[in-house]
């Protein structure tokens, strides 16, 4: 045999060796974080079969309220036949989903969980031994049954959507879109609700999934732009409103075409001055506005847990003046979901810090042992803590001396913005509030749409003072 | 009551696999025979115990008397492998042995619980197989002419590859396999083999710049008939294959830098140039965008894997079926969603020791001859192991080939056993050497 003609070669070999040991730790390492971290969200998929054959061995677990209450449960008679039910009727019908025929909601977003058991061993041996089932696991929301009712009848026979945020954590207090429909009874109305003739839309989730004109609820954003633009000297802006502005072959009416007179920049948003901020959008910087809009998430996927729709913001540079001038009121082609509009409400309040919108709380077995906490988690940034500062100025005016009238109290302070936002020539506009209390700490957060309402801070104020009102009485 | 026993059965089998291994990583720290022997005889014994907890299983499940007596056929088999090869080599590495039929008889348990029909067209393969190898350890001591037809091994796989390139069968958009005499045959999973023998034959006569341009010419000529064939993950063993062979054949650094460049440059343009590559790519990066189509192998070996979890969901209590081809280049997936995520990675550890058992051959051996075919075929081995693991779950984009010894295919089955026969032929060797010298000295 021949010598070696590479003396190194075993010193060699042995490097290439821990170079392949080294992948394969790699990869060792990467599969435990897949099984310990990301398995949970890749497997509640709608396509992962696998989940709807755990229902074989695992009663459906229960879906509660913050503080407990039920919202759904799943009775099991003496044969051994499942039901599922839901106490509240169509209270929480879009944010607690159905199960039968697809599943929405939290029923679809906390499928994997109420379908894994994790009760104990002995309990687990003795159901098998008597072949019973395991009891799944229960989610416990963040869902406020008081305020969900609340903003449940308020909202009353009117369409529209109602969502109710905690301002520091992310946490949605209550959610309601009508029209609605009975999860208790959805197998036997199905073929009616979706129907063709069936123009309604009760199984769509308005909250989240529904695109509206945000009227001048968009004035935040325009104003924020505004104040990026003039950081030290927008205040000196200031406007003479005769309730129709006239800009060439355009004109653009005031609510009702009242005329507010001389506005500075704080009483033009306070009175919600359509005039003024479409003036105001003709001396801005369209690439500004357009960033600033998508800084605050329109044209963004909200990548939140369960499905939303993206909020749209069209404008352009090189726009024409109708164009720039509808836009800057909220007009136009501008869309926005009432999910959205409450995030960056909450972001405001937050000092510009927008917390992810989240429903579970916590998941828990059978016997109330938390198997998985979640926790609050910050978006981002979404402005400074001064461009926050001087928003909530601007939005506590609106209470004091403009459309946000209903929600004068000496029991609490609020900052909130009304819009009245024109969908159809001839029909109603749609209501539009947002804001939150207290101005100073807030609390909590609130979006609320009635469609046709009318006039905001006629139709949709008095949803958010009625909502406010029984937070603070607690 | 069936779900306990079978629950209980599923824990006992992660724990007897889990001291399997560490059995199998302690064996490397003894030196003396007797305990070696020991830990080898205690393997067995886990051999066998998971062997029969999974079929009990599988019998509980379905029922069917057929399972037993393949069950009986399987342990005759196991237990006569085992002792043939004993009395036929003294010096056998009975570690090697062990983690062979370890690894056969998780893929004969997979296999049953998938396809019935498969299985048992598997084992017999495998026995076939089994009976034919045995003698590659008795030919590699004795034919010495092995190391002088490198020609023959050059051309040979070149011609095979052309073959399959252009009168291959296709499937899932490759040309892997010829048709001969009614079986399926797939060429690449041999020219590995003569592969390695080329180059080793090549470099073992000379490292001259003349011989490493021919060797390279004729290397990139597999390459390419492999990309050809659209068959990129053995088109990547190759490649890397031989990049590691000439530098260790040379020792020179510059190789080993120069072909990883090289390597990564020919990906980026494999990546422009064909369309099958960026599909693969963009199903890696996000299957979840088109998970009904493009993403759907993948998604699906994902939610396997992770509804499985840790402990897994129990033979027959899992749907590995919904992964396509779950039997050949998943089966990792499925071994991990009804064994459990433990078991799953006990088996990727095993399948570490044999590289690790290659590489020590390879160290041993003074011959250039010889330590190159032994580091050669353990890289391919290795490469294979990580590429289809790595694939299945999306550490690297999927490159759709087998784990040896444990996938559904009987050229992939009948190749690893010639790759093991020789590795175990040149432990023999070598530790027959090493016993003349003690009685010389």
């Amino acid at each position: 045999m021949k010598a070696n003609a590479n003396p190194k070669a075993n010193h060699q070999i042995l490097i290439l060796t821990y170079g392949i040991v080294l992948l394969f730790i790699g990869l060792v390492v990467y599969y435990g974080y897949f099984l310990q971290v990301k398995s949970d969200s890749v497997i509640n998929n709608s396509y992962n079969a696998r989940l709807d054959s755990f229902a074989d061995r695992v009663v459906r677990g229960e879906i509660r309220s913050s503080n407990g209450q039920v919202l759904a449960r799943t009775d099991v008679d003496g044969e051994g036949h499942e039901t599922r039910v839901y106490p509240y009727d169509s209270m929480f019908a879009h944010a607690v989903g159905y199960s039968v025929n697809g599943k929405t909601g939290l029923e679809a977003q906390s499928n994997f969980y109420l379908l894994t058991s994790h009760v104990n061993i002995m309990e687990q041996v003795i159901n098998e031994l008597s072949s019973r089932k395991n009891q799944g696991d229960n989610v416990v929301t963040t869902l406020d049954v008081d305020l969900q009712k609340k903003a449940y009848e308020a909202l009353g026979k009117r369409n529209g959507a109602v969502v109710v945020m905690e301002p520091d954590t992310g946490k949605i207090l209550a959610m309601v879109s009508k029209p609605d429909y009975n999860p208790n009874t959805i197998l036997s109305d199905w073929n009616s609700l979706v129907a063709e003739e069936n123009t309604s839309g009760q199984l769509l989730n308005r909250a989240t999934q529904g695109l509206y004109p945000p009227g001048s609820t968009f004035k935040i954003v325009t104003a924020l732009e505004y104040i990026r633009e003039n950081p030290e000297n927008y205040k000196d802006y200031v406007f003479d409103c005769d309730g129709i502005y006239e800009n060439g072959d355009y004109s653009i009416k005031c609510y009702h075409e009242t005329a507010h007179g001389h506005q500075n920049f704080t009483q033009a948003f306070a009175n919600s001055c359509n005039g003024a901020f479409s003036n105001l959008g003709l001396m801005m910087d369209l690439n500004g506005l357009r960033n600033t809009s998508q800084q605050l998430l329109f044209n963004t996927d909200l990548s939140l847990p369960f499905p939303s729709n993206r909020s749209s913001y069209i404008m352009a540079p090189g726009a024409d003046t109708w164009q720039i001038l509808q836009t800057a009121i909220g007009q136009g082609q501008t869309q926005i979901t009432p999910l959205h509009n409450a995030m960056i409400t909450a972001a405001i309040a937050n000092g510009g810090t927008l917390m992810k919108p989240y429903l579970i709380d916590h998941v828990e077995n059978a016997g109330g042992d938390i198997i998985k906490k979640f926790v609050p988690q910050a978006y981002g940034n979404i402005m400074t803590a001064e461009e926050s500062a001087k928003m909530t100025e601007l939005m506590q005016a609106v209470i004091t001396e403009g459309t946000g009238s209903a929600l004068r109290t000496d029991a609490y302070t609020v900052a909130g913005k009304t819009g009245s936002a024109e969908f159809d020539k001839n029909k109603e506009t749609h209501a539009w509030f947002v804001g939150y209390a207290p101005a100073e700490h807030p609390k909590i957060a609130v979006s609320v749409i009635v469609e046709e309402g009318g006039s905001g801070g006629k139709t949709a104020a008095p949803i958010a003072r009625s909502l406010f009102d029984l937070y603070f009485s607690r | 009551m069936i779900n306990l026993i079978i629950d209980v059965s599923r824990y006992l089998m992660i724990l007897l696999i889990a001291l399997y291994t560490y059995l199998n990583f302690r064996y490397f720290s003894f030196q003396d025979d007797k305990r070696k022997n020991s830990i080898c005889r205690r393997q067995n014994i886990l051999m066998f115990l998971i062997h029969l907890l999974a079929y009990g299983i599988i019998w509980l499940e379905t029922e069917d008397e057929r399972m037993l007596v393949f069950y009986g056929a399987q342990v005759l088999f196991f237990f006569g492998y085992l002792l043939l090869y004993r009395l036929f080599y003294r010096n056998l590495s009975k570690l090697l042995v062990n983690n062979m039929c370890m690894l056969l008889s998780i893929g004969f348990i997979m296999l049953t619980r998938l396809s019935f029909d498969k299985a048992v067209k598997q084992f017999t393969i495998v026995v076939v197989a089994a009976a034919v190898t045995c003698i590659i350890p008795f030919i590699i001591d004795r034919v010495w002419q092995l190391s002088k037809i490198p020609w023959v091994y050059g051309i040979g796989g070149v011609i095979l590859l052309g073959i399959v390139c252009v009168a291959g069968t296709t499937s899932y958009g490759a040309q892997l396999s010829i048709g001969v005499a009614g079986f399926s045959f797939q060429p690449s999973e041999f020219v590995k083999i003569s592969y390695v023998f080329f180059i080793a034959t090549m470099f073992y006569r000379s490292v001259s710049n003349r011989t490493i341009l021919l060797v390279s010419g004729v290397s990139a000529l597999h390459v390419l008939i492999l990309v050809l064939s659209k068959d990129l993950g053995s088109a990547l063993i190759f490649f890397i294959t031989y990049v590691f062979m000439l530098f260790i054949a040379t020792g020179k650094w510059r190789y080993l830098l120069g072909g990883t460049a090289g390597g990564i440059l020919a990906s980026t343009l494999a990546f422009q140039l064909f369309s099958h590559v960026k599909t693969r790519v963009a199903a890696w990066l996000n299957p979840w965008s088109d998970i009904a189509g493009k993403g759907y192998q993948i998604s699906q070996s994902l939610f396997a894997i992770g509804t499985g979890g840790w402990f897994g969901m129990g033979l027959y209590r899992g749907m590995p079926r919904k992964i396509p081809v779950v039997e050949k280049d998943f089966i990792f997936s499925a071994i991990s969603e009804e064994m459990g995520g433990i078991f799953a990675l006990c088996v990727l550890l095993i399948c570490l020791g044999c590289f690790l058992q290659f590489m020590m051959v390879a160290g041993n051996m003074q011959a250039v001859f010889y330590k190159l075919i032994a580091f050669g075929l353990g890289m391919i081995y290795a490469i294979q192991v990580f590429l289809t693991v790595g694939g299945v779950t999306k550490f690297i984009p999927s490159t759709g080939v087998t784990l040896p010894l444990v996938s559904y295919g009987g050229s992939s089955v009948l190749s690893t056993f010639i790759i093991f026969g020789i590795i175990q032929g040149l432990y023999i060797l070598k530790r027959n050497e090493e016993e003349e010298d003690q009685y010389e000295s």
